[in-house]
């Protein structure tokens, strides 16, 4: 019987993760509100406080911001099963979507409406990069160091055909370093 | 063996990406510059379908992805590639919650990590941008790590995609009605005029 039930816990939680995934338009920061309705009201999952930890939490570990966030409300609910499954579920309707989407844009590609529309939006990503970094900007580059920081690994990154990991590496020892050497003139 | 592959090169993606989605996007530009399974141009309109359609943008980019190099198996093995690093970093981050949230290397980490995450993607839109609006090249020689200005073939600048680009920097930053309204509605709009003034042959 408890087998059962577990079983059915994590049901519920791949379903209403799922849920979530195709209900987040846009990214993890349009999460947000669906997280609190569905995980803290309706739910009950945790509590309002224990979910912004979690999303703050997400965002300054590596990888997608509602995976990370997904991965922590479900193993709180159900353990490290728990924790996979809520992952599994929030990826699961892209999975289904963009597979579906990718076959069929791959069949209309040489439409000549197809690629001139493609040009296009080409010119609409350039616009929503450009902000998305605008905005950025202004969290992460807070004083003199931090803009030296995004100044060198901009022109590291476009001018070196070295993988990103490298600054990524080299940019937390240096985080490190800077605050250590300003506690020790402190 | 590409499966192999691909999931390790998402699962490098998913440990070292921080901050997003977006900041994705320097790593799959990296990809496709070192295994030759796409070209930038392919990447864009991967990321404007990605951000068109539900789910989080990094997920659908890294099954779109997936999806161009080994169909269906390429998008399951990259979105598993890409969230594994999340998982365990997780379940490792939650059952010392208490420590990680008050550890002043993990905050003194991220002072750094942040500008420099924001310095990768500001790269990748400096190159996508030479890549849809000028005919600029940068490339390495083979073997080099530095790389060097090229002009491609046609004008320098690709005068109607300035135009339409300088107009949805209006529209998306400073038009109140319209700067609040979901990307699709640009990318909708951006796909009509370059059907209407056939942007593919400038």
């Amino acid at each position: 019987m408890k087998e059962q039930n577990k079983f059915q816990a994590l049901w519920v939680l791949f379903w209403t993760f799922a849920k979530m995934g195709v209900m987040t338009f846009g990214g993890g920061m349009a999460m947000l509100p669906i997280l609190q309705r569905e995980v803290v009201d309706s739910k009950g999952w945790a509590t309002e406080e224990e979910l912004t930890d979690y999303y703050a939490i997400g965002q300054c570990t590596p990888g997608i911001i509602a995976v990370n966030t997904a991965t922590f409300i479900g193993q709180k609910y159900g353990g490290i099963s728990g924790g996979i499954v809520a992952t599994l579920g929030v990826v699961f309707p892209s999975l289904v979507i963009i597979s579906i989407l990718a076959g069929l844009i791959s069949n209309f590609a040489d439409l000549m409406w197809v690629k001139n529309a493609f040009a296009g939006i080409q010119v609409c990503v350039c616009v929503l990069i450009f902000n998305a970094v605008v905005k950025l900007l202004k969290k992460s580059v807070v004083d003199k160091r931090t803009a030296v920081i995004f100044v060198v690994v901009l022109a590291g990154g476009v001018f070196l055909k070295v993988s990103p990991v490298w600054f990524v590496i080299g940019a937390a020892l240096t985080g490190i370093i800077l605050k250590n050497l300003e506690a020790k003139r402190a | 063996m590409i499966l192999l592959k691909l999931y390790w090169e998402f699962f490098k993606t998913g440990l070292f990406a921080v901050g997003g989605g977006m900041a994705t996007l320097p790593f799959l530009q990296a990809i496709g510059e070192s295994t030759g399974w796409y070209t930038y141009s392919d990447l864009m309109n991967m990321l404007a379908v990605s951000e068109s359609t539900p789910g989080p943008i990094g997920i659908n980019m890294a099954t779109y992805v997936g999806y161009r190099v080994a169909n269906v198996p390429g998008a399951v093995i990259a979105t598993l590639g890409e969230v594994t690093p999340s998982i365990i970093v997780i379940l490792i981050v939650a059952a010392v919650l208490h420590s990680f949230r008050n550890n002043q290397y993990v905050d003194h980490a991220f002072y750094g990590l942040r500008p420099a995450s924001t310095g990768l993607i500001g790269a990748a839109c400096v190159a996508v941008i030479l890549e849809v609006l000028t005919s600029v090249q940068l490339v390495a020689p083979e073997g080099g790590i530095l790389k060097g200005v090229a002009l491609g073939p046609g004008g320098l600048l690709n005068l109607p995609g300035l135009l339409l680009a300088g107009v949805l920097l209006v529209l998306t930053n400073w038009v109140k009605p319209v700067k609040g309204l979901h990307p699709i509605v640009f990318i909708g709009l951006s796909a009509v005029v370059g059907v209407l003034f056939g942007f593919a042959n400038p």
